[in-house]
């Protein structure tokens, strides 16, 4: 880190419960110190400058998505930027696409529920639990795959960074789709992959992506959003052209040809 | 604006989302109230692992509940509630199973031998294979923490809030609840602030559930996230007529980072990690010959600082501290199993696990106080008040709990106490006497409002001021050792600030969600709670579990065999205290096997003074 930067933030601001409040751009300045992230920094100008300044922190150590917000035009989490990887003037605004909260913060949260609600995102079984029973078995490599494909913090970004998303208010998003991709690949759900298709076999599913992945480029968790995409549109696009095969579907994508993080 | 409900639920990690879902799916209207998202919860910060004695590891043979009870007895230091414990251990199996059948992808048993970090080579059967697996935990007998990859808390709060929206359950996200309902004999529900506009409502409800989390942020410097701030247990609290239990117990964690304060889970040492001091010496063994890293919490933390105290720290910009070391679990082990402690070294300290050292200290971590309830989740003082989880003081930790065990709590009395409220709802006749609920609403929402406006008035005092003069206090004086002189002096600052804290003003506006008028309304109960927990540990005159008096440095089973009740009665300076017995229903008080074992006992006292060393 260069010494005794003093750092410049350019900090998108609107109170849309204000009737006098219009969004415009508020300069503040820190002077830098060692490891300082995003997070100190804004609870930094909170304390110091400004206390009325809405941003989102919850864990603070990236894994909870509340963060998310445009760091000089890219989505990546706030809390885990270290400030010494930016210039000296920064620009930070809002994720688009969500309804705005009040400055930094947006409503992620309201539409990721809604994806949910639209993909169906329950194990889906016949099956009662009993309470007495031991647990089902299930491979070790089986559950990892299963795990890798639900690590989602459900932050926004790739939905931020997606060109389909922009277009399409109505898209079900990466993460929407990633949502599914993790019940196919779970043998407890016994949905079939005809009831996958009425879900996302549409223009608002998965053939609504453009491909240009950046989802995968943005992705602060490294989801392995190019290879189940693809995936899922073959498979969809096979269950389209024959959908009298009902059968339960082979898992997704091998997890030897899943990118790591 | 009034909402009405059957059960209210406030909070919705863990916890709050399982009795939710338990009174669900019993037919009852659930609303759920939320600071954040659901899936934001700190819940979703758990990485280690959940125990349940389900026995399925050559390392666990020979587990059961019976094992598991002992274990969380021990670890309590016979603080703990034995009949909730037995209740709790035997539950947690069928929690742990439950939750696979809803889709959590616990990590599972794979046969074939592997050798361990200390040579040891072991056989994993083919007989278990498939079967749900666990990894070894601070302060147990056995292998008993089951987990999910490096995410074990993710995993379960995504698969709950899943269930959570297949019922249907409302949840109302970006709410503060900021005064419960009541007439001093029943609660009614609760006065809640939007935090997206500012504006307040009225949530009316047959039985209100507080599932709030932890306190860990009153103390500045804490592992827990910047949302737990010990609201729900202040809002009991401000009744005047709920008693908060044990709130001098106080977990810190030993593996904290600096800076920063983010927690590097327990499985670190569980898979075989050491603790370094200055001069690389692993020092765990010289205090610890048996359970070295794995003994429990409070005692690791104590060694810990202990030894920074002789001298042995590691100095830095941000005090001295001591090193954890995974290097020798391999890059293979420490990107899968222990992926997310690589990602939070890698992202936040800059530097990489696999290589290097990994500076941590003991950081306040975990409150085993809280709204005390009974075995059944009903609060203390207020008919229709029940509370779960960390929020709750059930009480299963005692003065101490061990790692793994909150994750295990969160499920287990979740579910028994959703059956209890859904049962209490069917066969209690609990008819809402209209007007004179219009009338309290009226009463709490004006109450409310007037809060609102002495500070839209403004007064000279500001919150961040107060705040960090607050975390001062508990951090220099409240922490892993205490002493008469020290918990005197944070009482009388506590007070004080207390009283400075109703002057409080606003350097902003105050118009819509602003986030100062949140932070000013919650800080008077932030530092009643603090107050509450120094004054307790001012009087507890005592060394048990997390509590460690270096004035009494012996457990005092003749005198203190008791649990803390504080009331605070509105306008007063302190808190009043009060003491109920412990419920020792199978293992009379003994040595724990390890820590540093300086009991006096109840038979001894009688018998004459006598200690033990």
């Amino acid at each position: 880190m260069a010494k005794d930067r003093k750092l410049v933030f350019h900090i998108f601001r609107h109170n849309p419960n204000d009737p006098d409040s219009k969004p415009r751009l508020q300069d503040f300045s820190l002077e830098e110190t060692p490891r300082m992230t995003l997070f100190t920094a804004l609870t930094r100008i909170r304390e110091e400058l400004d206390p009325s300044l809405q941003f989102d922190f919850v864990c603070r150590s990236a894994i909870c998505g509340s963060c998310a917000m445009l760091v000089n035009g890219r989505p990546r989490l706030a809390c885990r930027t270290r400030t010494a990887e930016l210039p000296e003037r920064m620009t930070l605004l809002p994720l688009p696409f969500f309804r705005l909260v009040g400055d930094l913060s947006v409503d992620t949260g309201s539409w990721f529920r809604e994806v949910g609600l639209r993909v169906e995102s329950w194990i889906h079984t016949t099956q009662p639990f009993d309470p007495q029973a031991q647990e089902e078995r299930m491979s070790n490599d089986q559950a990892q795959l299963i795990y890798e494909l639900d690590r989602c913090i459900e932050c926004g970004c790739c939905v931020a960074a997606c060109a389909a998303a922009q277009m399409n208010s109505s898209y079900l998003g990466p993460s929407g789709l990633m949502r599914m991709a993790r019940f196919l690949a779970d043998p407890r759900d016994q949905r079939t992959n005809a009831a996958v298709f009425e879900v996302i076999g549409t223009e608002d599913g998965v053939f609504g992506c453009v491909g240009f992945l950046a989802c995968d480029d943005y992705c602060p968790k490294g989801l392995p959003f190019a290879a189940q995409l693809a995936y899922l549109r073959r498979k969809m696009a096979l269950t389209g052209l024959r959908p009298s095969q009902n059968d339960r579907r082979a898992a997704v994508a091998p997890f030897s040809a899943q990118k790591s993080h | 604006m009034t909402i009405y409900t059957d059960v209210l639920v406030i909070g919705a990690g863990l916890a709050g989302e399982r009795a939710a879902i338990e009174v669900a799916s019993r037919g009852f209207k659930v609303t759920i109230l939320s600071l954040v998202p659901p899936r934001r919860s700190h819940s979703t910060a758990a990485q280690g692992g959940m125990q349940a004695a389900l026995g399925n590891m050559t390392k666990s043979q020979g587990d059961s509940p019976d094992v598991h009870f002992e274990d969380t007895v021990k670890g309590s230091d016979w603080g703990c509630e034995q009949d909730v414990a037995r209740l709790f251990v035997t539950q947690a199996p069928v929690a742990v199973r439950q939750t696979s059948y809803w889709g959590v992808p616990w990590t599972r048993v794979v046969a074939g031998s592997r050798q361990l970090p200390d040579g040891e080579v072991i056989e994993e059967t083919q007989e278990k294979e498939g079967l749900i697996a666990a990894r070894n935990f601070g302060g147990t007998k056995k292998w008993r923490a089951c987990f999910a990859s490096d995410g074990t808390g993710h995993a379960l709060v995504y698969t709950l809030d899943n269930v959570v929206i297949q019922l249907g359950v409302e949840v109302h996200d970006r709410v503060e609840a900021v005064a419960l309902i009541h007439d001093g004999q029943r609660c009614y529900g609760a006065v809640v602030r939007d935090l997206r506009t500012g504006q307040l409502r009225t949530y009316v409800a047959q039985a209100t559930v507080v599932a709030t989390g932890g306190h860990g942020r009153i103390y500045g410097h804490s592992t827990n996230a910047v949302i737990n701030e010990g609201t729900g247990m202040a809002i009991a609290q401000d009744t005047g007529v709920v008693p908060l239990g044990n709130m001098e117990a106080v977990q810190f964690h030993p593996t904290g980072v600096v800076p920063g304060d983010i927690l590097v889970s327990e499985a670190c040492r569980g898979d075989g990690g050491y603790l370094l001091d200055k001069d690389e010496h692993r020092f765990m063994p010289d205090y610890e010959p048996e359970k070295k890293e794995l003994a429990s919490r409070d005692v690791v933390s104590r060694r810990m600082v202990q030894h920074i105290r002789k001298g042995f720290g590691v100095e830095s910009p941000y005090g001295p501290h001591l090193w954890l070391d995974i290097r020798h679990l391999g890059k293979k082990h420490i990107e899968t199993n222990l992926r997310e402690v690589a990602d939070i070294c890698r992202d936040f300290l800059g530097l990489d696990a696999v290589r290097q050292l990994i500076p941590v200290r003991p950081t306040q971590h975990y409150s085993m106080g809280g709204i005390r309830t009974d075995i059944n989740g009903r609060a203390y003082g207020l008919a229709g008040l029940y509370a779960v989880g960390e929020t709750a003081c059930w009480d299963l930790h005692g003065f101490n709990r061990l790692g793994g065990n909150s994750l295990a709590e969160t499920l287990v009395m979740g579910m028994v106490v959703g059956g209890r409220i859904a049962q209490d709802l069917e066969w209690l006749e609990m008819p809402f006497p209209q007007g004179v609920v219009t009338a309290l609403i009226q009463d709490a929402t004006r109450q409310v409002e007037e809060r609102v406006r002495h500070l839209m008035a403004g007064g000279p005092e500001y919150v961040y001021d107060l705040r960090n003069e607050m975390s001062h206090i508990l951090l220099e004086k409240v922490g892993v050792f205490r002493n008469e002189k020290d918990l005197t002096e944070a009482v009388e600052g506590l007070v004080k600030l207390h009283q400075r804290a109703s002057q409080l003003g606003l350097r902003s506006s105050g118009v819509g969600a602003n986030p100062e008028v949140a932070a000013a309304l919650r800080l008077p109960g932030m530092i009643r709670l603090a107050t509450t927990i120094a004054y307790g540990a001012l009087k507890r005159t005592e060394s048990r579990g997390s509590h460690s008096r270096e004035d009494y440095p012996y457990r005092d089973d003749a005198n203190w065999l008791k649990r803390t009740l504080a009331t605070w009665s509105p306008g007063a300076d302190l808190p009043s205290l009060s003491y109920e017995p412990v419920r020792i229903t199978e293992l009379p008080p003994g040595d724990r096997g390890y820590g540093e074992g300086k009991v006096v006992s109840a038979k001894a006292t009688t018998e004459g003074e006598r200690v033990h060393g």
